[in-house]
């Protein structure tokens, strides 16, 4: 038969010299527009800022044409994004033009939850806000009123509180995200991992990820850095009970059993230690307790982490020794959110003690330890008055180690009597509390109690329709913020500016703080113009170029050492002054010294472990009604096991219900049949199932795994809440 | 219960492309059909002219048929328009001339089958009916009685000339709309060299079965069935041509016969093409020819509504297995 | 003489994590419609529980050498122009559809304006020297964007380096985006080691 081309080729021959007279009619025509058009969206004005879409803070430049911002693009400046972005940070635009932002301020004029609301003057939901602050302080002390803040915008609040007298400070990034990590490490290192995470993967040789899934969790940075080692040839060990994106680049996916990580870390380290692979000089100058976790991990064998983690002990040799083989270019990722089963900061300490051995702390391709660039504080007043600490410990409870204040804690101390004392008022910032928080029957009750609730936000997520008073903040290209100066390799500063002038009567959230001070007689604490002047003053007191800065986005300081191969001495802020491989403090505070292994309770039968995690193109559900990043992604899926799902006679595609172990269901929800996941768990995205009313667009899409976390296990160390112990049943949706 | 399995997660949602071609709706098919008919009713015309004893008067319904055919071909190109996305680019078409486009050159056969047509009708006119057209209202209105004339005058001249062009135009009229689909590779199901050939004989046989509805004369109820007959028979060979060269083609080739024959559009498929419109047909026109059976008038309906089912099953067939949804 | 210039993509599978970047920036480059793409992601898994495979690809028009579009135009609106970068010219597209039904990419659309619209591989950023925005925001290194026909160009070398394949080949259009299909050499080896290629660039 005649391919396509050779029928054209035999038809063109036939009439080859027609061929020249075609289309040149309509040159004379003057017919003809220019075939390569412009699309017009580079901007007249580009202006550097940092993105907001979550919280890494790539520098971003923002395209203006007519006023109107056209795209915004990466920073090749900025050592974040190095001109590239993530989706979510083209995806600006959509935040900045989504017609369901919130437009006025408003003042609740109905119960609690009962989303009616009234559009008031900015006076007036300010004066109210200052009126029931000075209440609270008068009734019960500053201390009983809390601020949950997530979001670079929060700074001028939690100066506010401080100011105001309350140090009970919330987010859920620490114990429902980053929180046992960061005190695992840092009781292994006396250093936690920080955000960006110090991960050197560019140089890495080998990266085991622990139920990470970098890729779709989509931090710009650490996605470059783990492209480039994987452009570089590295080799990657991916564990997770699901076949990740990660997975997919994998030398080794091993599906382990959900809530077994911890055998399975042991088992390395006893592969490791048992053949000698260890960095032992690292070790010997470095560390102490070798012996004792010598000793802890003996019995450790890969047979016997085989019966707990379903992974072949042949397997868990040859992954050992591919991890010690590129020491110490090996580095085992601390994950991020690792809130999953109550015992997390043990699993963290294992992972923390892993890197140890692979002497991968302060070594290229493993850990760096960088500095963030100095920068002098604004000279504020000094914070006059000194609060009781925050009540975030239920009555009785004590996590010995929690660093930071427990955005759960504070919810059960707004329930009357649970706390040493209550809370009444709520500050809510940029977070949508009944998403981010397990157990959102506990969350309604809390705010019920409340006397008063404010929320400053820029969408009108679940939160805003329990506020009292709703004080509509500009988005971050509308507003000046704090500036930015992370520990990173290359320490720099990076200026966040006003793109466009705030739409609507939205204010920016350093006006809304400064109105608020200057309503309860805090004048003092807010003696600047403007956040710009604020941020100016900072960086004029650093000895840095204010012009040059707000044109290029960002400046540059000098980098410190990060590598003991650069000749950093590194130092350990533990007890011991060394890698605690053995720690003391733990056992004092009555915890394993070591990592200790206990098996997850099972699902019960016909159940299955309900895991949640990322797409690369939301960051939670805060874009979720993000119209312009919902052209990639509009929904979530539930994972399930492609024969498990047959056993059930349920079909890819179809709508399906989770009911969670307390009978909780949730929105129907498309099945994905697959043979990416183990037949023993489900997979949502986090982020869906919204139903705030005011969410025009991602109101009733997908289903939302927080209202299947009715359970939580509170890990007693640090106090993290592990919301990977509910477990659903799959039914087909009626 | 692990199956192998290929998962395929398509980001793209483009209208009319995703998840299956839908560029075409019932425009294109009823544009087809309508082309392939008037390209029938020229090639039978003309056949009619050629094989007319000399002296004869042709039937006032042979008479009638190439202005008929026209007629059907403006609203096959009415269709062809509604289909265009940006109508009022129309023009377009006639600025330029691409040899490697058939929908360029299908453009202009369009353009050239009209003289053709108005020639071949012309030329068969009687007497009396013409001097009545160029008298008639709209011809003097126009100012085109001289023409006219002086048109029909030649038409009479070379009757048979006229007879032949017209014979070459429906014909390539008719190879043409089968080419416009068969020179597109990335739907395996139209991409054969048979597409135009079928087409052409699918076109001759619905031409034919149009003119079997009108009041002919035995004579040419003869030769129209004959020919009717003998383009049915094409038909089916060059289909089952088309079917094998799939079945043995690529594989793309074979998912593209499977949705033709055993998948979504097999049920229409072979009720409609091949049994109603070819089957059928074929063994009433036989019946009638070997057995004397009356004329029956379902048999013309069979065969249109055969040749429209054809175009119409693989337009979307061909659509729905194209290589665009293929990952 | 001046040379021609062949433009090409070279699409790395083994570093995309198909995070959907690149839509978003052409989207937004190109003031492409709501509901509409140029660019988008396929992403493919194969094999049994364990036993997977993943290929992630980000997909657009192929810029053909022997594009079946550009034939199918009947009106010239479907063009080859500098640097064999197909494109529609929007004043002489009809709408007829032919292109789209051409393509065996589905690389093409209707613009809500009637006009057929596709991938332009940046054009108006490529003649002002800058890479296409796909190119330009992808956090992975996984697009690169080129001149086939210089031989020291990053596309020529990944192609001499790399083991490769292109979508459709039996169309014999001659796509010119290119999808690189093993993992790159361990870091070790030297750059020109390469793995089994299983192609020869032009």
């Amino acid at each position: 038969m005649w391919t396509r081309r050779e029928f054209i080729k035999v038809g063109g021959a036939a009439v080859g010299a027609a061929a020249v007279g075609g289309g040149l009619l309509t040159r004379w025509y003057g017919l003809d527009d220019d075939p390569v058009s412009d699309p017009g969206t580079d901007g007249e004005r580009v202006v550097p800022t940092f993105c907001e879409l979550c919280f890494w803070k790539c520098g971003v430049l923002a395209h203006v044409r007519d006023g109107r911002v056209t795209k915004i693009t990466g920073n090749p400046a900025h050592p974040l994004s190095r001109g590239h972005l993530c989706p979510r940070g083209t995806g600006g635009i959509g935040l900045l033009y989504d017609p369901d932002r919130l437009k006025r301020p408003m003042i609740r004029r109905s119960r609690r939850g009962g989303q009616e609301f009234e559009e008031v003057s900015w006076d007036a939901a300010l004066d109210y806000v200052a009126e029931q602050m000075l209440r609270i302080r008068e009734r019960y002390g500053p201390e009983a009123l809390a601020l949950y803040s997530h979001g670079w915008g929060g700074s001028w609040f939690k100066h506010l509180l401080h100011a105001y007298g309350s140090d009970a400070i919330a987010a859920p990034s620490y114990a429902q995200c980053r929180g046992p990590r960061e005190v695992g490490f840092y009781l292994t290192f006396g250093r936690g991992v920080g955000s960006p995470e110090a991960t050197d993967m560019e140089n890495s040789r080998v990266i085991a990820l622990i139920g990470s899934h970098l890729g779709e969790n989509m931090h710009n940075t650490q996605v470059q850095d783990l492209a480039r080692a994987l452009h570089r040839g590295a080799d990657l060990i991916v564990v997770d009970p699901r076949f990740s994106v990660a997975a997919g680049k994998a030398r080794h996916w091993l599906p382990i059993k959900p809530g077994t990580d911890i055998a399975l870390l042991l088992a390395w380290m006893h592969v490791i230690i048992a053949e000698g692979l260890y960095d032992r000089e690292y070790i010997e100058k470095y560390a102490v307790g070798f012996d004792r976790l010598k000793e802890h991990v003996a019995e450790k064998t890969p047979e016997w982490a085989w019966t707990h983690t379903t992974i072949p002990p042949d397997r868990i040799v040859e992954t050992a020794r591919l991890l010690a083989g590129g020491r110490p270019r090996a580095l085992v990722h601390p994950g991020r959110r690792v809130t999953w089963y109550g015992d997390d900061t043990q699993r963290s300490r294992a992972i923390a003690i892993l890197n140890a051995l692979l002497g991968s702390w302060g070594r290229k391709g493993g850990f760096a330890l960088p500095s963030a660039m100095e920068l002098p504080k604004y000279p504020y007043t000094k914070y006059k008055y000194k609060p009781k600490p925050p009540p975030d410990m239920p009555k009785g409870t004590v996590y010995p180690l929690a660093d930071e204040v427990l955005a759960q804690g504070l919810c059960l101390a707004s329930i009357p009597g649970n706390a040493a004392y209550d809370l009444k008022g709520w500050i809510v910032y940029g977070t949508n509390l009944l998403q981010a928080l397990p157990d959102q029957e506990m969350v309604k009750r809390a705010i019920q109690a409340l006397d008063f609730i404010a929320v400053i936000d820029v969408l009108p997520s679940e939160i805003v329709g329990w506020a009292d008073v709703v004080l509509p903040e500009a988005t971050y290209l509308e507003r000046c913020d704090e500036l930015d100066t992370p520990a990173y390799q290359q320490p720099f500063v990076a200026v966040r500016q006003p793109v466009v002038e705030p739409m609507y009567d939205s204010k920016p959230g350093w006006w809304i703080a400064r109105e608020i001070a200057h309503r309860i007689g805090l004048d003092d604490y807010f003696p600047w113009k403007d956040s710009v002047e604020y941020a100016m003053h900072r960086v004029k007191a650093a000895g840095l170029d204010c012009d040059e800065l707000r044109k290029t986005g960002v400046a540059l300081g000098k980098p410190t050492p990060a590598f003991i191969e650069d000749g950093l001495e590194p130092l350990f802020d533990t007890p011991s002054g060394k890698i605690e491989l053995y720690s003391e403090r733990l056992k004092e505070a009555g915890f394993d010294p070591i990592p200790v292994y206990r098996p997850p309770r099972e699902p019960p039968p016909g159940h299955y472990r309900l895991l949640i995690g990322r797409t690369p193109v939301h960051t939670f559900g805060r874009t979720t009604n993000n119209r312009f990043l919902s052209e990639v992604v509009a929904g979530n899926e539930v994972w399930m096991n492609a024969g498990a799902a047959a056993e059930q006679g349920l079909k890819n595609g179809e709508l399906v219900v989770l009911v969670n172990q307390d009978g909780v269901r949730s929105e129907p929800v498309p099945l994905k049949a697959t043979q990416r996941i183990r037949p023993d768990c489900v997979y949502l995205v986090h982020g869906y199932g919204h139903d705030a009313p005011g969410l025009t667009f991602a109101r009733g899409r997908g289903a939302s795994d927080a209202r299947l976390m009715t359970r939580y296990e509170t890990d007693p160390i640090m106090g993290g809440t592990g919301m990977n112990v509910n477990f659903v049943h799959v039914e087909r949706a009626t | 219960m692990n199956e192998a399995f290929r998962e395929v997660v398509v980001g793209r949602h483009n209208a009319l492309v995703d998840p299956s071609l839908r560029i075409w709706g019932w425009e294109i098919p009823v544009y087809l059909f309508l082309g392939g008919l008037t390209a029938g009713i020229l090639v039978v015309s003309a056949l009619l002219a050629l094989r007319r004893p000399p002296g004869s008067a042709p039937s006032r319904a042979v008479q009638a048929a190439p202005f008929v055919a026209l007629g059907l071909l403006s609203l096959g190109m009415l269709a062809l328009f509604l289909d265009l996305e940006h109508q009022s680019h129309v023009f377009r078409f006639y600025l330029a001339f691409k040899p490697a486009s058939p929908m360029s050159w299908g453009s202009w056969i369009l353009i050239l089958v009209y003289p053709v047509g108005v020639l071949l009708g012309l030329g068969s006119l009687d007497a009396g009916i013409r001097s009545a057209l160029l008298a008639s209202r709209p011809v003097r209105w126009l100012r085109l009685a001289g023409p006219l004339r002086c048109l029909s005058g030649r038409a009479d001249a070379m009757a048979r000339s006229v007879a032949w062009v017209a014979m070459v135009a429906g014909a390539g009229l008719g190879v043409y709309t089968g080419v416009l689909l068969g020179t597109l590779a990335a739907e395996p199901l139209w991409n054969s060299p048979v597409l135009g050939p079928l087409f052409l004989a699918s076109g001759v046989s619905t031409g034919a079965a149009f003119l079997l509805l009108l009041p002919l004369s035995r004579d040419e109820r003869h030769l129209v069935a004959g020919s009717d007959l003998v383009a049915i028979a094409v038909e089916a060979g060059l289909l089952a041509a088309l079917l094998i060269g799939f079945a043995s083609g690529s594989g793309p080739d074979q998912a593209a016969l499977d949705h033709l024959v055993t998948g979504p559009q097999a049920s229409a498929f072979w009720t409609l093409v091949v049994l109603a419109g070819l089957a059928a047909p074929f063994a009433l026109e036989v019946l009638e020819r070997r057995r004397g059976l009356a004329f029956l008038k379902v048999t013309p309906v069979l065969v249109l509504a055969g040749g429209f089912a054809l175009r119409w099953i693989l337009v979307a067939a061909g659509q729905a297995s194209s290589l665009a949804t293929i990952f | 003489m001046r040379r021609t210039k062949r433009y090409a993509m070279v699409v790395d599978t083994w570093s995309c994590v198909a995070c959907k970047a690149c839509v978003l920036a052409c989207k937004a480059e190109n003031a492409v419609p709501d509901g509409f793409c140029r660019d988008w992601l396929v992403e493919v898994t194969e094999g049994t529980f364990p036993d997977l495979r993943q290929e992630n690809r980000s997909e657009r028009c192929n810029h053909c050498s022997d594009p079946p579009c550009v034939h199918a135009c009947p009106t010239g609106a479907s063009h080859v122009a500098e640097g064999g970068v197909v494109l529609v010219t929007h004043g002489k597209c009809t709408g007829c559809k032919a292109c789209i039904a051409a393509c065996p990419y589905g690389a093409r659309y209707v613009h809500p304006d009637g006009h057929v619209d596709k991938c332009t591989f940046c054009l108006h950023r490529v003649q002002a020297g800058r890479d296409p925005a796909c190119v330009e925001v992808c956090p992975t290194g996984t697009l690169t964007f080129g001149d086939l026909n210089d031989p020291g160009s990053e596309v020529s070398r990944l192609l001499r380096t790399r083991a490769y394949k292109v979508l459709h080949p039996e169309s014999g259009c001659e796509p010119n985006v290119y999808f690189l299909t093993g993992r790159p050499a361990p870091a070790v080896a030297s750059d020109s080691a390469g793995t089994g290629v299983v192609g020869v660039a032009r």
